[in-house]
């Protein structure tokens, strides 16, 4: 076991650190009492700060040299992620794009789309966002309703609702997952869309959260027109181009609690400050229960980027960090708010955490969903039995209604 | 970056599972519990080298470290083997940390002479004491106290529930001087065993009574005889690491052949949701144990707060997975045709060994409080 760099990653990291700390008084301050409170503002300078790093090699580390990225491992984009959280500064605004729709448009997309829109996002000059999940589509997200119609020309026509859409407000693009064929089976006739964002007929609703901070959208879609060449990958074949942006998306997920900020140490640090606390045995059995779990995750992480360097692809298991992350942190928020008292729920960092997790939950899949995708592709065991197996969309949604009505 | 198994390391795992398999070591964790003889493994462990796993290779050991103890303790604990590593390999540990004893060291390598190891919990910032576990109570004991003289020692005092230590050849006892301060001595005899038995038959353990019981002085740096301490709870950890695997691939098994309402238990939310529990609680322990390795060559200073950590998951996770591994099965689960009371028993017992889990949880908490105010 090793928990040290290569030579040639230690070079790369002294390289990252070097440049960010020459580069320091360039970035953005967007958290605490001097951050910029202006929102346009903060989302400028966020923007000019991606296309700082980009140029200097360390966003989209991983992709293709010939898309702007830099041919290297995922291993190197981690050491960038890490350096980046140790100077304390800002990663980049776009990572919903650069981590999980660029690839998907490096796998799926056509030459020209590659060259047309690669580029651009990987230096926030367009930023993207992701339009899969709908109202009635999240857990079950192949059963989504937003139709797109083919006209003559080949055009299509798109109308739809889309939800819990990050960046939605300051997006030029979005990639969206539409029904196409709704007399097929649900995962076989969809198509996956390029939309630009400001096209006639798309209307954002920001949407606010316990935390009362509007972090997502709502995304409505009203008969807006998108040209032939937006599709990405083959039509009616978008389930596939779904589950790649997914399996990045899971990495990004699985592999972030730390860069969350959920680290035992910044918990330990609140609770050390009360000498009362710290001295109390019911307090520090809670605190030494979720701290293991943290420290756990951290440790799970190593062996997932082991893997990742091996060439190995971590397997949906990797996506359990995320269900121990915001268990773990949902205990110390608890834990911290039971030793502060009211004054922990007041206009701060504490109160923000604790009002954040509930929604976190659910965010990149529900624990439910999750636990049934490891426990059937990973333990084995057999998956449920499915009434939506076979049959037509159009006939599944008909039968749907008729149950709902008949349990009225 | 590498945070996986070596090669070597998968061939030490393959070949202890091998070497355990030509035992009947669960059937013989019921026979004991009816009242039959413990199945004592110590020759396998000698045959396959375990005794000297950390001894140096020039002292006739493996040289090997502690990462590879406990995948060897791993391995004992899937099958429920009683085999004395728990008290034998922190004694050793001890013994080459200090140097000398060549001839001794030869010998606990071979397994010729079994040690057993007499802990005390090192101080914390509640607690500046030594101290060791009582025969019944929440309050913890004094080590017994030494009284020194030149290179020699005698011993007063009492230590319960010592892993191991019935029939050990020698006891490597830590107690404490007027002071406070740690004397560790060889105890070759004088010393009182009384072997007690409870609840699990597969665990060796004795209550060690000293009555000016005397040795002679080991001269030891105090960081090693911590280490040793948490190197103890970094293989309990990783015994209920092996049995967690255990539980999972029987649970597993059966939620696929077992059919109600026509079709696999398995297939229900309720009963996959919780094999996929047991799932994260045992990576989560794996990772930590993985993490208490590598401290323990690495990173020494951190050692206590792995080794703590592991401990804290891996008995949450043995508790959690045996008593799933009873519900999957349902009733028959919970009867003596079965193997999950074997299991459920072991998770019981181990979880209160050695200051018990809420003392590992302790040392989490106070490692994390100490690094905060430094910070």
């Amino acid at each position: 076991m090793d928990l040290n760099d290569s030579p040639e990653q230690a070079d790369y990291r002294t390289k990252v650190r070097e440049w960010l700390e020459r580069s320091r008084a360039e970035a953005p301050v967007l958290r605490g009492p001097e951050r910029i409170r202006d929102e346009d503002e903060a989302v400028r300078a966020h923007r000019g700060w991606q296309r700082r790093l980009a140029e200097a090699g360390y966003v989209g580390v991983a992709w293709p040299k010939e898309y702007g990225g830099q041919g290297l491992g995922p291993l190197e984009q981690v050491i960038v992620n890490q350096e980046i959280n140790r100077a304390g500064l800002p990663g980049i605004i776009d990572a919903i794009g650069v981590g999980m729709l660029g690839p998907t448009v490096i796998a799926h997309g056509s030459e020209d789309q590659k060259q047309r829109y690669l580029a651009p996002m990987l230096h926030a000059d367009e930023v993207w966002c992701q339009l899969f999940s709908e109202p009635a589509a999240g857990s079950d997200l192949a059963g989504i309703q937003s139709r797109a119609k083919r006209e003559d020309d080949g055009s299509w026509r798109l109308s739809g609702q889309k939800v819990w859409t990050t960046n939605a407000q300051i997006s030029a693009f979005g990639l969206l997952l539409a029904r196409t064929d709704p007399d097929v089976p649900k995962h076989k006739g969809l198509t996956m869309f390029i939309v630009p964002m400001d096209a006639e007929g798309v209307t954002i609703r920001g949407l606010r959260q316990i935390t009362g901070e509007a972090e997502f959208n709502e995304v409505f879609f009203d008969d807006v027109e998108l040209a032939e060449e937006m599709v990405v990958g083959n039509i009616d074949d978008g389930w596939r181009t779904a589950l790649t942006t997914l399996m990045f998306e899971r990495l990004t997920i699985g592999g972030g609690s730390e860069g969350m900020g959920y680290r035992a140490d910044r918990f330990a640090e609140a609770l050390a400050a009360d000498e009362a606390a710290a001295t109390d045995p019911e307090v520090r059995q809670r605190l030494g229960a979720l701290a293991t779990d943290l420290i756990a995750l951290r440790f799970s992480g190593y062996r997932m980027l082991t893997a990742l360097e091996r060439g190995q692809i971590p397997g949906p298991e990797a996506a359990l960090g995320k269900v121990t992350a915001v268990r773990a942190a949902i205990e110390a928020g608890d834990l911290i708010a039971d030793v502060l008292g009211p004054d922990a729920l007041g206009d701060n960092e504490w109160s923000y955490l604790i009002s954040f997790l509930p929604g976190l939950k659910s965010a990149g899949g529900t624990e439910e969903i999750l636990r049934n995708t490891v426990g059937e592709r990973v333990l084995g065991l057999p998956p449920e039995p499915r009434l939506d197996k076979g049959i037509p969309f159009s006939e599944l949604r008909a039968k749907e209604r008729e149950a709902a009505g008949a349990a009225k | 970056m590498n945070f996986e198994l070596s090669d070597e390391q998968r061939a030490l795992q393959e070949a202890a599972r091998g070497a355990l398999s030509r035992h009947q070591t669960v059937a013989a964790a019921r026979e004991a519990l009816d009242g039959g003889e413990r199945l004592d493994l110590w020759d396998t462990a000698r045959e396959a080298g375990w005794p000297g796993l950390l001894i140096d290779e020039d002292r006739g050991g493996a040289g090997l470290g502690g990462l590879d103890a406990m995948l060897v303790a791993a391995e004992c604990g899937r099958v429920l083997a009683s085999v004395a590593l728990l008290g034998h390999v922190p004694a050793t540990s001890v013994l080459n940390a200090a140097g000398g004893h060549d001839d001794l060291l030869g010998r606990l390598a071979e397994g010729d002479v079994r040690a057993a190891f007499v802990p005390a919990r090192p101080p914390g910032d509640l607690d500046p004491d030594w101290t060791v576990d009582a025969v019944q109570g929440h309050k913890r004991a004094t080590a017994p106290l030494a009284e020194v003289d030149g290179d020699r020692a005698t011993l007063t005092g009492t230590v319960a529930w010592v892993p191991d230590a019935p029939g050990a050849d020698v006891l490597l006892v830590v107690g404490v001087d007027s002071g406070g301060r740690p004397i560790v001595v060889l105890v070759k005899d004088g010393a009182q065993v009384e072997a007690v038995s409870r609840y699990d038959g597969t665990r060796l353990l004795g209550h060690v009574t000293l009555d000016n019981a005397g040795g002679a002085v080991i001269d030891v740096d105090e960081d090693d005889l911590r280490a040793a301490w948490y190197l103890a709870q970094g293989l309990i950890a990783a015994e209920s690491l092996g049995a967690v695997e255990a539980a999972l691939e029987m649970s597993i098994a059966y939620a696929k052949e077992r059919f109600t309402f026509g079709r696999a238990i398995g297939s229900y939310q309720a009963v996959k949701h919780a094999l996929v529990e047991v799932l994260r609680l045992m990576e989560n322990t794996r990772s930590l144990i993985y993490y208490a390795g590598w401290a323990f060559q690495d990173a020494p200073a951190e050692f206590p707060l792995a080794a703590s950590a592991a401990r804290v998951a891996g008995g949450k996770a043995f508790d959690f997975a045996s008593r799933e591994l009873i519900s999957v099965h349902g009733g028959i689960g919970a009867t003596w045709e079965h193997d999950a009371p074997l299991y459920f028993r072991r998770a019981q017992l181990s979880r209160r060994l050695l200051g018990g889990e809420g003392s590992s949880a302790d040392r989490v908490a106070e490692s994390l409080l100490a690094q905060a105010r430094a910070a």
